[in-house]
């Protein structure tokens, strides 16, 4: 009977905790989970977003995925939602308010579409912040993407490469201190990375990893598909 | 007696206080002068440290490495430990964030403009007036070591630029202007011959014609989807070199805003019409002037004569992969004016400012090494990794510099034409640069000159009407954005104004005081006869 009893106490025990668990959102904390479409009065889908023409005024929602490091009441930030993502580039934001730019936070932001050289972006932005949900984008894989024209549709997110080998690894200055230039081959193609200084510093954990690798290293990458005459993607973890 | 008694007081207590008010203004950003020591300890171990801007452009850490070493050669007891940047704000912010923890480096490449914000901090620019002229260890002297160029030997037009309120704070490390950089087939095609000296007129006028498509929507001059025929790169240049052009107001010595005039007016409408048939547009809208040129996407593209090795077909230096390079002829000019015969072009590019710290000895072996970047090797190795000119007159004259000159086209490296075109195009115009005055707020000024036209395009971009309403509300933006109201001026000395002012009112509080004085003296008197 004790057995049984606690038999039934863990299997109770196991059922709570993964009921918790899916309960939890992609951050794997145990806020609720949320939405992350959703979107209140006057703010567009993703789609009517991704519908609009350069220039055109956008209103959007997202939640922050990183940022760059904040300078003369600007920052530069990447947003997602459950559907795409959005790079804003230099919002007008104070120092104080950029720290409540946490990973995961939700603001919405005003501004207009721009394109500058190939990346889609919003520009002359400003923001207020969303208190309640919050939401981690996980990485999605696109390594199966790479060279074909539908990569561009996932500019800006949050993604993953897999089995990537280095080619080349070249610091903007010749020495650390600036961006790192990465060349990744898949088969016989190349692609640009970029270790963005302002986003993921020297002293970042990303900065140093890629600092140490060597042509023919296979890596899985993760990163924000950053675009500049093609994809780019800024790199935010790497892993062998 | 008494009387004479009252007036010495009086006399005494005015003497007391006017030096006293005289004195107290300005304390907080009055440089000292540099006492240059007597002689350099050559028995010490001297560690300097060098901020250095490069363009992304690893042969130019090459060269300063050299000199690095071949400086240390000279001076074993020297350690020269350098940092290198690959743009100036980044400079800009590292300098302003170590200004008070006294961690400044020692030697540092910068902008003027930035200069003047750095030298806001306490003694923290050491004036080179004193520098420059020493007997013994100014340019070119008796004690230094290494065949430095002397005062005399510089560029004089270059080194005035880095003087701030009459005093020298900078020295010129390279100097650049823009060009504009023109694709030949185009401009013929359209049925145009490019002009020696090219106009506004003339380079908006081709820029409209070029919007011209065929049935298929493609354009009909390049026969691609994608014509952008005018850009430039830097817009507070282009306002600012316009509105010299025009003899119109920017700023006076003394920082005071003379920028929202009725010529800015004239400028701004003029950009509107262009950017209205989307002939004009700019980097920070679009993207890299040479991108689109290369790529056959673009006509005029103006940028630095500096970012020559990255203009043209058979550029060394390309953004953009093979593929997507067409093949033309690059033609270089210098920016369009609007009175040909007396063209005005912008000077910039690059100096080299001193920090002060505690022990001379340190700032006079930084002082040294700062002259060795102006020595005929360090000069022209890096001039020639870009289309930049050496800032003395030595180099220029130089066997080495001459032969380098003469050699354009040989090769699309070092010889690379478009390169040696632009370095031209400013050693055959340094009597027609200029530079834009110097205070502590210039860099706000300059950002709101290159904005306003900025924000004409993208209003038009974005469907909204650019009249009189527009340019006043821009206006208002950009004096709140950039703090722009007023005279942005820094006293080292105060106005006769302000010194009369506080005379006044130091003589009525001293008459108040003997007043007082006098009655409890009295009134002590009469209590005593009492």
């Amino acid at each position: 009977m004790k057995r049984l009893l606690a038999v039934l106490m863990i299997l109770v025990l196991a059922v709570s905790v993964f009921v918790a668990c899916d309960n939890t959102n992609n951050n794997g904390d145990d806020t609720p989970k949320v939405d992350p479409n959703k979107k209140s009065e006057g703010s567009m889908t993703y789609a009517q977003y991704d519908a609009a023409k350069v220039d055109d005024e956008v209103v959007i929602e997202g939640f922050v995925q990183g940022h760059q490091s904040w300078w003369d009441n600007k920052i530069t930030v990447y947003l997602q939602d459950g559907d795409g993502a959005y790079f804003v580039y230099e919002m007008a934001c104070s120092e104080a308010d950029s720290k409540k730019l946490e990973k995961g936070t939700k603001i919405k932001v005003t501004g207009n579409k721009a394109e500058w050289d190939g990346e889609i972006e919003i520009v002359d932005a400003t923001f207020e912040i969303l208190e309640g949900d919050t939401y981690v984008a996980t990485a999605t894989d696109v390594t199966d993407l790479l060279g074909k024209d539908d990569l561009v549709k996932h500019q800006n997110k949050f993604v993953s490469f897999k089995d990537m080998t280095v080619e080349s690894i070249e610091f903007k200055n010749g020495e650390p201190g600036d961006d790192i230039y990465v060349n990744l081959k898949k088969g016989d193609a190349s692609y640009s990375f970029c270790v963005e200084r302002y986003l993921t510093d020297p002293d970042t954990q990303v900065y140093k990893d890629v600092s140490a690798l060597k042509a023919g290293d296979v890596i899985d990458v993760e990163g924000f598909l950053y675009w500049w005459k093609g994809p780019n993607t800024h790199i935010t973890a790497v892993s062998k | 007696m008494k009387n004479a008694k009252k007036l010495l007081s009086l006399l005494l207590l005015l003497c007391f206080m006017l030096p006293m008010l005289l004195s107290c203004h300005g304390s907080g950003n009055e440089t000292e002068h540099f006492i240059t020591p007597e002689n350099f300890d050559t028995t010490r171990e001297h560690e300097i440290v060098f901020w250095a801007k490069n363009d992304t452009n690893k042969t130019q850490i090459s060269v300063y490495q050299k000199a690095i070493a071949d400086f240390e050669a000279v001076y074993p007891n020297i350690t020269v430990k350098m940092k290198p940047f690959t743009n100036y704000n980044d400079i800009y912010k590292e300098v302003i964030t170590n200004i008070p923890t006294d961690t400044t480096p020692n030697v540092c490449i910068t902008y003027p403009d930035h200069i003047a914000t750095y030298k806001t901090g306490k003694n923290t620019i050491v004036p080179l007036d004193d520098l420059v002229k020493d007997e013994k260890y100014g340019l070119g002297g008796s004690e230094v070591a290494f065949e430095a160029p002397t005062e005399d030997e510089m560029v004089q037009k270059f080194l005035e630029e880095g003087k701030i309120g009459g005093v020298q704070y900078a020295l010129p490390f390279m100097r650049s202007t823009e060009a504009c950089y023109i694709n030949r087939g185009f401009v013929e095609k359209l049925g145009y011959e490019i002009p020696d000296v090219l106009t506004w007129d003339f380079i908006f006028e081709v820029s409209a014609a070029a919007m011209e498509k065929d049935e298929d929507g493609n354009f009909k001059v390049n026969g691609q989807k994608v014509l952008l025929p005018f850009i430039y790169k830097s817009t507070d240049n282009m306002m600012i070199q316009m509105l010299k052009q025009k003899g119109a107001g920017y700023s006076t010595e003394d920082g005071k805003i003379e920028i929202f005039n009725d010529t800015t007016e004239q400028i701004l409408y003029m950009v509107a019409d262009a950017a209205e048939t989307k002939s004009f547009t700019t980097f920070k809208i679009k993207g890299y002037p040479g991108n689109y040129l290369n790529a056959g996407q673009c006509i005029f593209a103006i940028d630095s004569t500096a970012g020559a090795t990255w203009m043209g077909s058979d550029a060394p230096q390309s953004d953009i992969s093979e593929d997507r390079i067409v093949d033309f002829e690059t033609v270089v000019r210098p920016i369009p004016q609007f009175d040909t015969e007396h063209p005005q072009m912008i000077s910039q590019g690059p100096s080299i400012c001193l920090f002060n710290k505690e022990d001379p000895q340190q700032v006079l072996a930084s002082w040294l090494f700062m002259q060795f970047l102006l020595t005929n090797d360090v000069q022209i190795s890096y001039a020639q990794t870009e289309g930049y000119l050496p800032v003395t007159e030595k180099a220029h004259n130089s066997e080495r510099y001459v032969d380098y000159l003469s050699r354009s086209g040989e090769d699309n490296d070092l010889y690379y034409s478009v390169k040696l075109d632009a370095t031209k195009l400013l050693l055959d115009h340094i009597d027609d640069t200029f530079i834009t005055p110097v205070f502590n707020g210039s860099a706000d000024l300059r950002n709101a000159a290159g904005q306003m036209i900025e924000e004409v395009v993208k209003g038009l971009n974005r469907q909204k009407t650019i009249d009189d309403a527009f340019l006043d509300e821009l206006y208002g933006e950009m004096t709140a954005l950039y703090r722009l109201s007023g005279v942005r001026q820094e006293f080292d000395t105060l106005p006769m104004e302000s010194v009369v002012l506080l005379s006044v009112l130091g003589i009525v509080w001293c008459c108040i005081g003997v007043y007082f004085l006098c009655k409890i003296v009295k009134n002590k008197r009469q209590k005593q006869k009492k």
